[in-house]
């Protein structure tokens, strides 16, 4: 077998517990704001995800700047959304981000427009995520476009998907983890998890049905800046899951400490997680705070290298 | 049914423009049902744009007539010859009404009055709500008989995204997950496996996609 050429599928491949984090494309056209991030990140984790206009407001492109990250030496996970192109453009942006190096791809369905600066704009849904993963698959294994024409020149991908344990129908998240699995998503990054026994239970389902052998399961973390944005995402963000506990321990801190909680129960909870059987790394989702990233890491004990 | 709406009465006014003799021309169709464009409505319409132009001191001369159906040329012919003592046309109609009005209207010119939302079933009394898209694929038997396509803010084909969050959808406005429906109607019908079956990529050329759709029977020709 040839050597792959993403070094987050050689990390996995080799068993070790792999940590990715996001970082977010700027509102505008300057380089320097990634190349920033990439000096952030640089070292601490295996890949980094560029999220694609996420919640519906534009960014520079995640290709773009998966690009320039890249070119810092940081390697990318492209996340693309079904919400703004058709399987045409999907297709074609998978291929000029082979073509420029970037080989890890993140199929989603994408936030619904109405979240974000353009909720006049159309959306477009010709396919949804597990439709995508099946698309990237089939153009890796078989060479061949989602029409049935030949490509010339098949992309080298390791190709993920999302999962959220937190999301409803509960009953309905294991299947759908299946799902994708069967579409050819070999590694899943979940959304943040800070209710423990919820995600523990999720997990049990996966375990019943084997899926955490059939793909990689990178458990979600996001550090919590400050109370505000933990009452935030409690009540505001649909699919987020933040328990009363941890809520209240927020309120237990000084402002000016609430920081370091946050980052202190991000650690706690990684700590737990890497106990979960089948969880096989973490994914950092430290929103618009990327300095977290080395810190958490550190204290978690996963210092690559 | 067709489902529509009346347009602010400022938006149709703007239109008008100074038009002084203008055919109210409600339709018994759909929009009566719906409560948008039938004879009450036509009443009601003509009232209000008497008042509101009485109050810039313009006056105007209003026709009034509601129609078996607009969508069907053999119920226009009457219409369209008394039409001709007016102005505009200013049809009640669903878009398909007012365009064939405005197909078989000649030099006269014919304008909406209401916005059409969709096709879709009575709620209860006084609310209706979006069941089909006219995607002209239906894959109500793959879905419990409730439509992705429409009742998914994405038209999701292969289950909920991440949004669904206590049977209700990201968006708001107390939308139900159309996904959460499925998965309920999926599993009081003993058919909750169908959901793990992959729903390949949709044939939109039986959509609007693949450009305006006809629909034509040799045999009622």
């Amino acid at each position: 077998m040839s050597p792959v050429k993403s070094n987050l599928q050689a990390v996995l491949q080799a068993g070790k517990f792999a940590v990715t984090a996001e970082a977010g494309p700027p509102r505008g056209v300057r380089p320097e704001v990634l190349r920033d991030k990439a000096r952030i990140l640089k070292g601490w984790v295996d890949a980094c995800n560029v999220t694609d206009n996420q919640t519906s407001v534009v960014r520079l492109c995640s290709l773009a700047a998966c690009k320039i990250l890249q070119d810092e030496g940081q390697e990318t996970v492209m996340q693309m959304v079904c919400r703004d192109r058709n399987r045409i453009a999907a297709q074609s942006d998978i291929l000029g981000a082979a073509a420029l190096g970037i080989h890890n791809l993140l199929c989603l369905s994408g936030d619904h427009q109405v979240f974000g600066d353009h909720p006049q704009a159309k959306n477009v849904f010709d396919i949804d995520s597990i439709q995508l993963l099946n698309i990237a698959t089939r153009m890796r294994d078989e060479s061949k476009f989602a029409g049935g024409k030949d490509i010339d020149g098949a992309p080298d991908l390791f190709i993920g998907a999302s999962a959220n344990p937190f999301a409803d129908p509960f009953k309905i998240q294991v299947p759908r983890l299946a799902k994708k699995v069967a579409a050819g998503a070999q590694f899943i990054q979940t959304q943040s998890i800070f209710d423990l026994e919820k995600f523990k239970e999720w997990m049990n389902g996966v375990r019943d049905r084997g899926l955490h052998e059939q793909t990689a399961i990178l458990a979600g973390i996001t550090p919590i800046k400050s109370l505000r944005m933990a009452e935030y995402m409690a009540t505001n963000v649909a699919g987020m899951d933040v328990p009363d506990a941890i809520l209240e321990r927020m309120r237990g801190v000084d402002k000016k400490e609430q920081k370091q909680e946050g980052i202190k129960i991000a650690v706690e909870t990684i700590q737990q997680l890497r106990e979960v059987e089948g969880v096989r790394g973490i994914h950092i989702m430290a929103i618009e705070w990327e300095e977290a990233v080395p810190e958490i890491v550190q204290q978690a004990g996963l210092v690559r290298g | 049914m067709i489902l529509a709406e009346l347009k602010p009465i400022e938006e149709i006014l703007s239109y008008l423009g100074g038009a002084e003799r203008v055919l109210l021309v409600g339709c018994h169709g759909c929009v009566t049902v719906c409560g948008a464009g039938g004879q009450k409505e036509v009443d009601l319409l003509a009232d209000t744009l008497e008042l509101a132009l009485k109050a810039r001191s313009q006056t105007i001369k209003i026709g009034k007539r509601t129609l078996e159906r607009q969508c069907d040329a053999e119920f226009l012919t009457e219409m369209l010859q008394e039409a001709k003592q007016f102005d505009v046309i200013l049809s009640l109609a669903c878009g398909a009404g007012v365009q064939l009005v405005a197909e078989k209207a000649g030099s006269l010119r014919v304008l909406p009055a209401l916005n059409t939302t969709s096709i879709g079933v009575a709620e209860q009394k006084g609310q209706w709500g979006e069941r089909c898209q006219a995607c002209g694929d239906c894959k109500l038997p793959l879905t419990g008989g409730i439509c992705p396509v429409t009742r998914c803010s994405k038209s999701l084909l292969n289950g909920p995204c991440g949004g669904s969050s206590q049977g209700l959808c990201e968006i708001g406005n107390g939308t139900p997950c159309g996904w959460q429906l499925i998965i309920d109607r999926l599993e009081a019908t003993g058919c909750l496996d169908q959901y793990e079956t992959i729903l390949e990529p949709a044939d939109w050329s039986s959509a609007r996609d693949g450009g305006p759709r006809k629909l034509i029977r040799e045999d009622l020709k």
